[in-house]
């Protein structure tokens, strides 16, 4: 089973030219930082026609999360407590500085693979409090589900950061100024969510969709359905990715979420606040809840550094290269925004494969 | 931090199971899921997500090579 056979990909490269032949420009969205990464890894867009123009959207957890909730994680590190997070975040700046800098001022800053570790962490410091900040969409959102459901020790609190990935969505295809005319939607956050949750942005915009997996072929054959419906002048929801996306979801994990999560508003960095994105823990959950035990106060501070395009790069309206900074004074090595930050980022991605 | 892996169930205990990715074996949480020994799934951070059906991966690559 091999979802790389490079002559496979040159078939459906082949494929995805006759039948994009004649055809007006098309602008499809990939909005999955994994696809991100696959698709600069292994140089897809060099494979696709002059008027198929594959771009990213706002799919890099660590990308969107805004500078007041960075801030937040360093306010509660400097306070004493134990924090966790995810890799990449903690090198994200705000205006209380990064988590990273927090740590060489002397607070307990830890970079956790899982939120079962940070609970780890958690059960071996009894005397202290231990915050993991947990970013991400319904992919990770349902791990902190899972965790917290599963009697997690009693000096463990969660800075929840997490967000619904598909008002996102909703909320770019209602900026008609964007003109995306396809989604390549999420694999992993569709585990939790089913095909079938998509359907209501097919409906309202008459764009079509196609749950995708991670493998070039799975990217290169989401490309040639959502052409195809184009071409047909369809706007339908499709399932590419149905080794593991099944229609409905995943009941079990859904089970968990209702139990753990309600439905608030939320900031995105770059994209300001979306209604329906927020992730509130719900009652039962509450006092897991590092902003209502902790109270942080912060000042909300820029999202954009000076001359950052990343809030247009999530949007898929700039592309990193038309950037000024880009590959100059914004490196992987030196970065500038979180898109360069985060190796889910459009802007890293773009600078290091192509 | 969105990156997923499959790897295969070789034993389950609790609420772990231990996973094998081509030979390198992790241990992750199958809260998420109802699998058994012998079964593939899809791992994000330390918890398995979804199974994955071989049976419809096959169907898949019969897929794209009768589409061409
Ligand atoms: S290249 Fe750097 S400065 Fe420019 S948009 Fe990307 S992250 Fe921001």
């Amino acid at each position: 089973m091999n979802f790389r056979d490079p002559a496979l990909i040159k078939r459906l490269s082949k494929s995805i030219a006759s039948e994009a032949k004649g055809l007006p420009e098309m602008k499809l969205m990939e909005v999955c930082g994994s696809h991100t990464q696959a698709v600069a890894r292994f140089g897809l867009r060099k494979l696709l026609p002059e008027n198929v123009k594959l771009v990213s959207g706002p799919g890099c957890p660590v990308c969107v999360t805004p500078s007041s909730e960075i801030a937040e994680a360093v306010w509660i590190a400097k306070k004493g407590a134990i924090v966790t997070t995810y890799g990449d975040l903690a090198r994200v700046p705000s205006s209380l500085g990064s988590l990273f800098e927090a740590k060489a001022g002397g607070a307990d800053v830890r970079v956790v693979y899982s939120i079962a570790d940070a609970g780890e962490i958690a059960r071996k410091n009894p005397g202290e409090k231990t915050v993991h900040v947990a970013i991400g969409f319904e992919t990770t959102a349902q791990t902190t589900a899972a965790f917290l459901n599963s009697s997690p020790p009693k000096n463990f609190l969660v800075l929840n950061c997490h967000k619904w990935f598909l008002p996102a969505m909703d909320a770019l295809l209602a900026s008609r100024d964007l003109k995306i005319d396809g989604y390549i939607c999420p694999g992993h956050v569709s585990t939790l969510v089913g095909s079938n949750a998509y359907r209501f942005l097919s409906e309202k915009y008459g764009v079509p969709q196609v749950v995708a997996g991670f493998e070039p072929l799975d990217v290169m054959l989401a490309v040639l359905m959502l052409v195809r419906q184009l071409n047909k002048g369809e706007a339908k929801v499709e399932n590419e990715y149905i080794r593991v996306v099944k229609p409905e979801g995943n009941a079990k994990a859904l089970g968990l979420m209702g139990e753990t999560f309600g439905v608030g508003n939320a900031e995105w960095r770059g994209l300001g606040v979306i209604n329906g994105s927020g992730m509130p823990f719900t009652r039962r959950f509450g006092h897991f809840d590092a902003r209502y035990a902790l109270k942080p106060k912060v000042s909300r501070g820029a999202d954009m550094p000076n001359g950052c395009a990343c809030a247009n790069v999530l949007k898929g309206k700039t592309e990193p290269k038309d950037c000024r900074l880009f590959g100059r004074a914004c490196t992987p090595e030196k970065p500038i925004g979180p898109c360069m930050v985060s190796v889910e980022g459009a802007c890293h991605n773009a600078l290091r494969f192509e | 931090m969105c990156l997923a892996y499959p790897g295969k169930v070789v034993s389950i205990s609790g609420k772990e199971g231990l996973i094998d990715y081509g030979g390198i074996r992790k241990k992750a949480r199958l809260d998420l899921v109802k699998v058994k020994k012998g079964d593939y799934v899809i791992v994000h951070t330390g918890f398995a997500i979804e199974k994955v059906d071989r049976k419809n991966a096959l169907l898949t690559l019969k897929m794209i090579r009768e589409t061409l």
